[in-house]
């Protein structure tokens, strides 16, 4: 199960990755591989609000809809729509497709967020 | 308490089986993908373990005629050797359980009923009986496998042991493949041909396990691979098939789900057959349908179904229909006067989702009759 370095990541399976203030939200191998094919992606609008723990997006597989909580505060700037018509990119390629980009000022979330080491931990543990 | 592992369990493990807990039972949800292994399935073979369903035995001279009077179908004119499905109820029509009945003779009778209801329909079979009649509850002495598809019968004759004479639709007999003696029966939930083989256990798994890799075995050259429960659902969805808890309950009578053809009123009294007898002249006041999304979406049991802006009902199972590449499902809703091309709405996650009633089953069955 592939944890990437450079990475925050949430105890709900979602990883981050910042550039500036923008963060780049998405869900972890780990996750991919528990839910099995993804056939469908909720995705947020865009100009969405979200406090830390809102719900993102929704990702659905075969046999059950699973949320996609926000390990941060922010704003939806951006969406992959390529998911809407390839909701399998996530099983493809889970680190290289985005679900959606936030801009956020609350830089001190980050720090609640888990180390690649950390969350290779959690994952151990489940 | 923890879920309850058929005798499969470590050679699916070992087969990379993802697990999941149903009816008190830890099983494969999937070893691969789920709309691979449904597709395997349609176009070659796969391989269900169904030993978490219950068996329940009833012998007795009055063997036919107390079990008849807990059913809505009529066992009175089955042949030996033949099945009947049936849907059991109670006084007010709702259902206990649908069931198999294989029939022995005149005084035994096995009943295949769902998992979660084993002890359930025991202890209501048991109180409801009267006569020279007894029920046994069998369960844990059955392991239970399922072969379905088109190559289901070249993979099976593969493994027949004898010249046995492969039994008919909704037919069974004693066979032995590999060695084994098994019951085998021309029945299944997906809607493709096929079989259901029952295997009375030994103490150890090593039966179970010989059956279950022979038949791979036997089917490899065809495709075969094992199967888990969420392709078992996709393939009885596309086939409009009930799932207990789903399109009957003690809250759904077997009117509104559609299962007239198994409800026989020129028969003796039997538990509820006054109250269905009521519904059938005046009429359903709601009926289950069948429906395919138009929007995105995938709709899902309890979803709610609106109407011009009402709620109408609410969706039983819904989900993925890969064989026609569309999202569906069945649901019941409190309009009995439907038809089919209509427009309903999915509430979907607080979105309105356009989907269109559309003539049941969604895929065609394959039954070779």
């Amino acid at each position: 199960m592939e944890i990437r370095e450079g990475l925050y990541y949430s105890k709900d399976h979602e990883w981050v990755r910042v550039e500036g203030n923008r963060a780049y939200v998405g869900i972890t191998d780990y996750a991919q591989d528990s839910l099995g094919s993804i056939v469908y992606v909720e995705l947020p609008t865009e100009g969405k609000e979200l406090s830390k723990g809102d719900v993102l997006g929704v990702v659905e597989s075969v046999k059950a809809a699973s949320d996609i909580f926000s390990p941060i505060s922010g704003t939806v700037v951006e969406v992959n729509q390529a998911l809407a018509d390839n909701p399998e990119l996530i099983n493809e390629s889970p680190y290289e497709n985005h679900i959606a980009v936030l801009s956020f000022e609350k830089a001190d979330e980050l720090k609640e967020l888990l180390s690649p080491a950390q969350y290779e931990d959690l994952t151990k543990g489940e | 308490m923890m879920d309850r592992r058929t005798p499969l369990y470590q050679v699916q493990k070992q087969m990379g089986a993802r697990f999941t807990s149903f009816g008190g039972w830890e099983l494969p949800v999937s070893y691969t993908d789920i709309i691979a292994e449904h597709q395997l399935v349609r176009t070659k073979a796969g391989l269900f373990d169904v030993s978490h369903m219950g068996e329940i035995k009833i012998t007795g001279k009055d063997a036919v005629k107390a079990l008849n009077r807990l059913i809505t179908n009529d066992l009175a004119p089955v042949p030996v050797g033949k099945i009947l499905y049936s849907p059991m109820c109670y006084e007010n029509g709702t259902v206990v359980d649908d069931i198999l009945i294989y029939k022995f003779s005149d005084e035994e009778l096995l009943l295949v009923v769902n998992a979660g209801n084993t002890q359930k329909d025991h202890e209501w079979i048991k109180s409801q009986i009267t006569g020279d009649v007894m029920a046994e509850n069998l369960s844990d002495n059955y392991a239970q496998l399922a072969l379905q598809g088109p190559e289901a019968e070249n993979i099976i004759k593969k493994i027949l042991d004898e010249d046995t004479e492969l039994p008919g639709f909704y037919r069974f007999t004693e066979a032995s493949l590999l060695g084994m003696k098994v019951l085998l029966s021309r029945t299944g939930y997906t809607g493709e041909d096929g079989f259901e083989i029952y295997l009375w256990l030994p103490d150890s798994c090593a039966e179970s396990e010989k059956l279950w890799n022979g038949i791979l075995e036997a089917g490899k050259d065809k495709g075969i691979a094992p199967i888990g429960l969420g392709a078992r659902d996709t393939l009885r969805l596309e086939a409009a098939l009930p799932l207990y808890g789903h399109e009957l309950s003690e809250n759904i009578t077997p009117l509104e789900a559609g299962l007239k053809t198994f409800i026989k009123m020129n028969k003796d009294d039997y538990i509820g057959k006054t109250t269905l007898a009521r519904q059938m002249e005046h009429g359903l006041d709601r009926k289950l349908y069948g429906f395919e999304m138009v929007d995105r979406g995938i709709p899902r049991n309890g979803y709610d179904v609106v109407k011009d802006g009402n709620k109408i009902g609410y969706v039983t199972s819904g989900g993925i229909l890969p064989s026609l590449s569309k999202n569906g499902g069945l649901a019941l809703l409190n309009n009995p006067d439907l038809q089919d091309g209509e427009t309903i709405e999915i509430l979907i996650r607080e979105r309105l989702c356009k989907a269109v009633l559309v003539q049941l089953p969604f895929y065609k069955k394959k039954y070779k009759r």
